[in-house]
């Protein structure tokens, strides 16, 4: 039996950084040098056993990044993911890391997109199965299906059915099925409500819960919504740019945030419990990625910024023994 | 309209025994009850020129694939051919033969019998060099969306520099260096087969382009990155994954490109560089008449030109159809 | 100021006309910020264009009617119906960039809509635009004035298109989603620009969204959809505190709070029923904690309970008792 406080899952300095320079040619007519997009720049966390790390941020955060990177659907440009001990960079080839990938699995934003239209939900749930050589037999293979179609509140019947039968919220739950079909122990869930109605949102919720509980998951939930990040999460990660502002567990993050743009987030969302009390809205919007600011990447829109912020950039340092902010406000 | 509520009889059968037959019958009967149901079908009862267009091909598909059993002459025996019944005009002309509907040519071949022997050639030639391309095409289109880097700007490179020239042209170049280099390209088998390889190469590019941005758009969604998130080789997430999803527009390109295909096969043979003489196709017969035309026996060239016209808008008018009733934005 | 009665929208299909919104009716008052919430396919967008006279075919009106200050708009010639759009009813999409024009610059499409609904001169109009602008909050209107909508970000793209929707001084204007596909930080400047501008104009908007925090933040009333039909009407504290209908009810427990933490949240089983097979009686019935035998035989009318109205079988002898 593991130890229950180790981490699962250790990410440090991770890096990733996309190319988008112009086509070769006219790179060289307009004399431009190429372009690099910091999606990700530098970002360390570590995910417990059992416990759930909520990343949140606005669109271009690189949030998403981070799961994909987590996942291995590219590699970082520098960094290293620790997945129990085993550094996931260093390993090169398909069979190596065939053992890693069937111990961890991911649930997609896009209901729509994220199942394959032309497969019968039995295939699509079944692929993982085959894929990682888990059940022989196709009789077997059907009997787990059937099951897991089940644990994820669906009937067996339906895996005969094509993925344009279902509604949005039974599709996350076919997406949900076949994250499990691996029997894995950590699951990178992708904004897996943000295009869900709220009714359905809440099941969903619900379910990734259960299954916490019953199957004992962890998860990196990927999120823009505050509300649904305190619901779910334990400890959270605030991203703006590229960056981790702030880490705390849910409860000291949601009652006294430190960075200002967690506060700044905290105060924006329309929430039904203060109602018709008009906030004055925060300044400013997100600057272009492709050429950040310098410093401390909010101090364009921070209400507390001063000459200091423009020139350093804040490194992330506990304030705390469970908190890390990275703001020279913050540590005064 | 009739034909729909004659159609919707035919399906209702198989909804019934859905319920009495369980596993493979229950499929095939759900499929076709999917079928019965779906858009595609809906406007295709709705629409009468595609009806008829798709009458028009059922047609002729099956009286050339027939043609040994209703023609009333097998023109490639030469045993059968009477030299004396040469030149005869169509049997309603004063001085037409009863035996040959529409006439004789010069060596004494019913017309009406080398139309169907000659359309047998057109559509077999016509379908294999489309089926040449299709293959050729979407699994360089999909390597080339799917990969990308190198291999995308490789193949794509080349594409372009073939569609710089005209098909036919590629499809003379590609007959007559394979003509030249194979020592008895002359025999009437690999004739076909060189014919079917050249117009076939001057059509890959079609597909691929187009395959390959249905495949660039396909990689990015996120079923694809599930199957590569649970480490699924790329092979298979390529055929897998990716082809059943891209097929839908090469179906469309197909229809079309068939009707590309016969016509291109008859320039070729009209140019005289297809099918050998001895087994006409739809082309060699419009070059035979050709040179009859302006001796008054407009017979030998006309019947097998209007043949040829008919087969190739029929078809691209179920291709059209086609590409509407797949496309709803263009509705 | 605009009374909807009766409202029925149908779409004709080869398997039969399917009814988008049934029997909708809800007025809106001058200068109120009225909301209409329910999920994806649940009739409100389709509601909002019919009052625009933006529908789509093979949508279309098939019974009631719509009132603007005691004319009937529903049925308007194309030609009337140009004149009331932009003039008397203004409209902000969800997507701005679709709603703008990209071969024109925004200076162009503001002043050509200022020409097209009033007598101003060329230099008037322009001058109007550049003043709208700044009102709106775009820095340097000015020079920006001239710019492309492509040049813009999405927040700043929703002020120009505010400041398009308001420009001749509608008197209501009719706002579908308009921050849906904005981030937080934007949407609440957005929010709050939508309603300072609508107050500084004397427009009513109707705030078409699913976010019910949205709705608390702006409205004054609220309409709650469910399936093409109104299950509840009311003031937004009431409706938000103390929802009455079980969808109402079920809708508000399944938000996650930021206040608290709750181990489950509230969840209502199943999916709203497609459009070819709603349920007999009322609509919410198979979802219903609460539903009994009446429910499935007869739809329950919209009745008035205290402030609100409630389209329910709970409260219909509740509604016999007080009036």
């Amino acid at each position: 039996m593991p130890d229950k406080d180790t981490a699962l899952l250790n990410v440090t300095g991770l890096k990733r950084y996309f190319d988008v320079s112009r086509p070769f040619l006219n790179r060289v007519f307009e004399r431009q040098k190429r372009q690099y997009l910091k999606a990700v720049n530098g970002v360390s966390f570590s995910i417990k056993r059992g416990e759930t790390f909520a990343l949140v941020g606005e669109s271009g955060c690189g949030k998403s990044t981070v799961a994909h990177l987590v996942v291995g659907l590219f590699p970082p440009s520098s960094g290293k993911i620790e997945f129990d001990g085993i550094n996931m960079t260093a390993l090169k080839n398909r069979a190596q890391l065939r053992p890693v990938r069937r111990r961890m699995a991911m649930i997609f934003q896009d209901p729509y997109a994220s199942l394959n239209p032309r497969w019968r939900v039995s295939n699509i749930i079944s692929e993982p199965i085959k894929a990682f050589g888990l059940i022989n037999g196709r009789q077997a293979i059907i009997q787990r299906t059937s099951a897991l179609l089940e644990q994820v509140g669906l009937s067996p019947q339906d895996s005969s059915k094509f993925p344009h039968e279902f509604s949005g919220g039974q599709r996350q739950r076919i997406s949900i099925a076949r994250a499990l079909a691996g029997e894995p122990e950590f699951i990178v869930c992708d904004e897996p409500t943000s295009a869900l109605d709220v009714s359905v949102q809440a099941q969903i919720l619900n379910l990734i819960k259960n299954l916490q509980t019953k199957f004992g998951l962890s998860y990196l939930f990927i999120s823009h919504d505050l509300a649904v990040v305190r619901h779910i999460a334990d400890h959270v990660g605030v991203m703006y740019m590229g960056r981790l502002c702030e880490i705390a567990p849910v409860n000291t993050l949601f009652q006294n945030p430190c960075h200002p743009y967690t506060r700044m987030l905290l105060d924006t969302i329309p929430d039904i419990e203060k109602m018709g009390n008009e906030c004055a809205p925060p300044q400013g919007e997100i600057p272009n990625p492709l050429s950040p600011p310098s410093g401390c990447a909010f101090h364009l829109r921070c209400p507390q910024a001063t000459d200091h912020c423009i020139n350093n950039r804040p490194e992330l340092e506990n304030i705390a023994s469970d908190v890390k902010v990275a703001c020279f406000q913050a540590r005064s | 309209m009739w034909w729909i509520r004659a159609c919707g009889s035919i399906w209702e059968k198989p909804m019934d025994t859905e319920k009495l037959s369980p596993r493979k019958g229950w499929r095939i009967a759900a499929t076709m009850r999917r079928l019965a149901d779906s858009d595609i079908f809906y406007s295709f009862c709705h629409s009468p020129v595609t009806v008829i267009a798709a009458l028009v091909t059922l047609l002729i598909f099956t009286s050339a694939l027939t043609a040994s059993w209703i023609a009333p002459q097998n023109p490639f025996d030469l045993a059968s051919l009477d030299l004396m019944d040469s030149h005869i005009p169509p049997a309603w002309e004063d001085e037409g033969d009863k035996r040959y509907l529409l006439g004789t040519d010069d060596q004494g071949r019913d017309i009406l019998s080398t139309i169907l022997y000659g359309s047998r050639i057109s559509l077999m030639v016509g379908f294999l060099s489309v089926i040449f391309s299709m293959v050729l095409g979407v699994s360089l289109g999909i390597i080339s969306g799917y990969a990308g880097g190198l291999i995308d700007v490789f193949i794509m490179r080349i594409a372009e520099i073939q569609i710089s020239f005209p098909a036919i042209l590629i499809a003379l170049l590609v007959d007559g260096v394979l003509r030249t280099l194979l020592p008895d390209a002359h025999s009437a088998q690999l004739a076909i087969i060189v014919l079917v390889f050249s117009i076939g190469v001057s059509g890959w590019v079609q597909y691929a382009r187009t395959v390959r941005s249905s495949a660039m758009v396909e990689k990015n969604k996120e079923y694809v990155q599930a199957a590569r998130v649970i480490g699924i080789h790329p092979v298979l997430i390529m055929t897998r994954h990716i082809l059943p999803n891209v097929m839908g527009p090469v179906l469309v390109i197909a229809t079309i490109h068939l009707a590309v295909a016969i016509i291109t096969e008859a320039t070729l043979s009209f140019l005289g560089v297809g099918v050998p003489p001895t087994q006409p196709s739809l082309g060699t017969l419009i070059r035979i008449g050709n040179d009859f035309l302006f001796s008054g026996e407009w017979w030998i060239t006309i019947f097998p030109s209007a043949a040829l016209a008919i087969l190739v808008l029929a078809v691209n008018l179920l291709g059209d159809w086609l590409r509407d009733a797949l496309n709803p934005k263009l509705r | 100021m605009l009374k909807v009665e009766n409202l029925t929208i149908r779409f004709d299909t080869r398997y039969g006309p399917l009814t988008a919104v049934d029997d909708v009716t809800f007025e809106v008052r001058p200068g109120e910020v009225f909301g209409l919430v329910g999920e994806s396919g649940a009739g409100k967008s389709l509601t909002g264009q019919s009052i625009i006279g933006l529908l789509d075919p093979p949508g279309y009106i098939a019974g009631g009617q719509i009132t603007l200050e005691g004319t009937r708009i529903d049925n308007l010639a194309y030609n009337h119906l140009r004149a009331l759009r932009g003039r008397k009813i203004g409209m902000i999409f969800q997507d701005p960039l679709t709603s703008l024009n990209p071969l024109y610059t925004i200076g162009k499409q503001l002043t050509e809509t200022i020409l097209t609904h009033s007598s101003m001169t060329n230099a008037e109009a322009q001058k109007q635009a550049i003043a709208l602008l700044t009102d709106v909050g775009i820095p340097g209107a000015g020079e920006r004035i001239n710019c492309y909508p492509h040049q813009f970000s999405g927040g700043m793209r929703q002020r120009v298109v505010i400041a398009l929707a308001l420009c001749v001084n509608p008197q209501l204007v009719i706002a579908d989603e308009p921050t849906t596909a904005l981030d937080v930080s934007i949407q609440a400047q957005i929010l709050s620009l939508l309603k300072r501008m609508c107050r500084e104009h004397g427009a009513a908007v109707i705030l078409i969204t699913h976010d019910m925090g949205v709705i608390a933040q702006v409205a004054q009333r609220v309409a709650v959809m469910y399936s093409g039909r109104l299950v509840e009407i009311g003031d937004v504290r009431q409706v938000v505190k103390h929802p009455q209908h079980p969808y109402a009810r079920g809708l508000m427990g399944s938000i996650p709070s930021l206040h608290h933490q709750v181990d489950q949240l509230t969840q209502i089983d199943g999916t709203m029923p497609r459009l070819t097979d709603i349920p007999s009686g009322c609509a919410f019935h198979p979802r219903c904690p609460d539903c009994f035998d009446l429910c499935k035989d007869k739809r329950p009318p919209l009745k008035k309970i205290a402030d609100s109205h409630i389209a329910c079988w709970l409260y219909a002898n509740e509604a016999h008792h007080a009036g």
